[in-house]
């Protein structure tokens, strides 16, 4: 197949997802959707994206598990503890001056950032007056995010990462084992709100104090980056936070100017004030 | 896949460098010797601790005369600068030449892997890629620059027995028996010539 047939049929092929099921990764950076694919052509056991298209659209079970392919679901709890450091230590004495919060953690995957905050917040005694959105496109992910259960093997880092992200409590309060898996309280999840919904397709739905989406964007071209980076600015509050991927930045996207850096190691920005 | 065009003629447009333990050695003897003026711009992946804020590109950067800095996603690849890939991230190259920064599962244990970087590195810039692999204790690369091979590209490995790490170079040479062997010592040089002829 030489390059420039392939880049066709996958364009084809996102049209055709797009056209049926209203996924729309059309916008997705190139190069890696590219690789994700080629490993799912060879997982659907397809020589070319063509029969991958034929699959997609004449069996149903195909989508739900080509979209692991398509996004990406690579986290941690605490993931880059400096970030959640930054949140605790300089967001958060901003957002106590508020009667009541709403947080967005756009791009939410299997739940990993949204249980971060939540127990972030718990211990700055923030959780009760806070409403947490997590959103994502896939329907497995926010299944799992909904179920808060992770391989128990996974939990050394995550307690390492709590720590160094400032926790006041021990991790362990949060979870039980059993069954080689750490199941998360589901106290924490009393004031979440799980959602399907797309950076891509869809439009504000809450204004919020603080967004939260880590390694979202890397996956997007520079004009959906920029469609996502407007939704954000209109679901912030006046002054408003958004917290992004340690090596994400506005620098290169059309909204720089609304915003401005408030901790700039850690990638966290403050809505400016018309 | 060039079709009817002669590989040779395909100018070079990029070099992408692979390199792990014992990297920053040889990268101190390779980028310094390269004058401000090198035409093409240098993509690097380097194994390093995923938990550490890498400071390999202000280490160099000291040391050389091209500009040397860590690539952002969705930067513009500029000529005669060298781009790293920051720690914990894949470093891709889009067709349209510019950069992007992927958090996808590791490659041969390796995030950023050098596969990852030369396969979409040997996407954008097929036959005008120059794919090099340095010292390294692991496999990373050696997938990758069969792909730099099959799309026309130059494929370049340090000779092992120069090697502070030979078994990335011993690798890379069983996947591509007929890549260019040189001494550590031998290519910047080569790199220069290829670049300007």
């Amino acid at each position: 197949m030489s390059d420039k047939t392939e880049e066709l049929e996958i364009r084809l092929l996102l049209e055709a997802i797009y056209q049926q099921f209203h996924y729309d990764f059309r916008g997705y950076s190139f190069a890696s959707l590219r690789r994700r694919l080629r490993h799912a052509l060879r997982r659907f056991d397809c020589s070319n994206y063509s029969q991958l298209q034929d699959q997609v659209l004449h069996d149903s079970a195909v989508l739900p598990e080509l979209l692991s392919f398509l996004t990406v679901q690579v986290s941690e709890l605490f993931r880059d503890p400096s970030y959640f450091k930054a949140i605790r230590e300089q967001v958060i004495p901003y957002l106590r001056t508020y009667p009541s919060l709403k947080v967005w953690v756009a791009g939410c995957s299997a739940g990993e950032e949204l249980y971060s905050l939540v127990i972030l917040f718990r211990e700055e005694g923030l959780e009760q007056r806070t409403i947490f959105y997590a959103t994502d496109i896939n329907p497995k992910a926010l299944e799992r995010a909904q179920a808060g259960v992770y391989e128990l093997d996974r939990m050394q880092q995550f307690t390492e990462n709590h720590r160094l992200a400032g926790g006041k409590s021990s991790l362990s309060d949060y979870y039980s084992t059993g069954y080689g898996a750490a199941v998360f309280d589901k106290s924490l999840r009393q004031r979440v709100v799980i959602s399907d919904h797309s950076l891509v397709t869809d439009s504000v739905f809450a204004e919020v104090q603080l967004i939260s989406c880590r390694n979202v964007l890397i996956y997007f071209d520079r004009e959906l980056q920029n469609r996502a980076i407007g939704l954000f600015k209109d679901a912030l509050d006046r002054q408003g936070f958004l917290g992004l991927g340690s090596k994400e930045s506005l620098r290169f996207t059309s909204s720089a100017a609304d915003f401005t850096e408030f901790a700039r190691e850690s990638r966290i920005y403050q809505k400016r004030v018309n | 896949m060039n079709l009817g065009v002669p590989r040779r003629t395909i100018p070079p447009a990029a070099v992408a460098i692979g390199t792990s333990a014992g990297g920053l050695e040889a990268l101190s003897t390779i980028l310094p010797s390269l004058p401000p003026e090198f035409p093409l711009p240098i993509l690097v992946v380097i194994h390093l601790s995923p938990h550490k804020d890498s400071l390999m590109a202000e280490l160099l950067q000291a040391k050389c005369d091209l500009r040397v800095k860590e690539a952002e996603d969705k930067e513009p690849i500029v000529r005669g600068t060298v781009y790293f890939a920051p720690p914990d991230y894949h470093l891709l190259v889009e067709d349209d030449y510019r950069l992007s920064l992927s958090s996808e599962e590791a490659v041969n244990y390796s995030r950023p892997s050098v596969d990852v970087l030369f396969e979409s590195a040997a996407d954008a810039y097929g036959a005008g890629l120059i794919g090099v692999v340095l010292t390294g204790a692991n496999q990373d690369g050696a997938a990758g620059l069969r792909k730099v091979q099959a799309e026309g590209g130059l494929a370049l490995v340090q000779a092992p027995q120069s090697a502070y790490a030979p078994g990335m170079p011993e690798a890379a040479l069983a996947a591509c028996p007929s890549a260019r062997v040189l001494p550590l010592g031998e290519i910047a040089g080569f790199l220069q010539e290829v670049a300007c002829s």
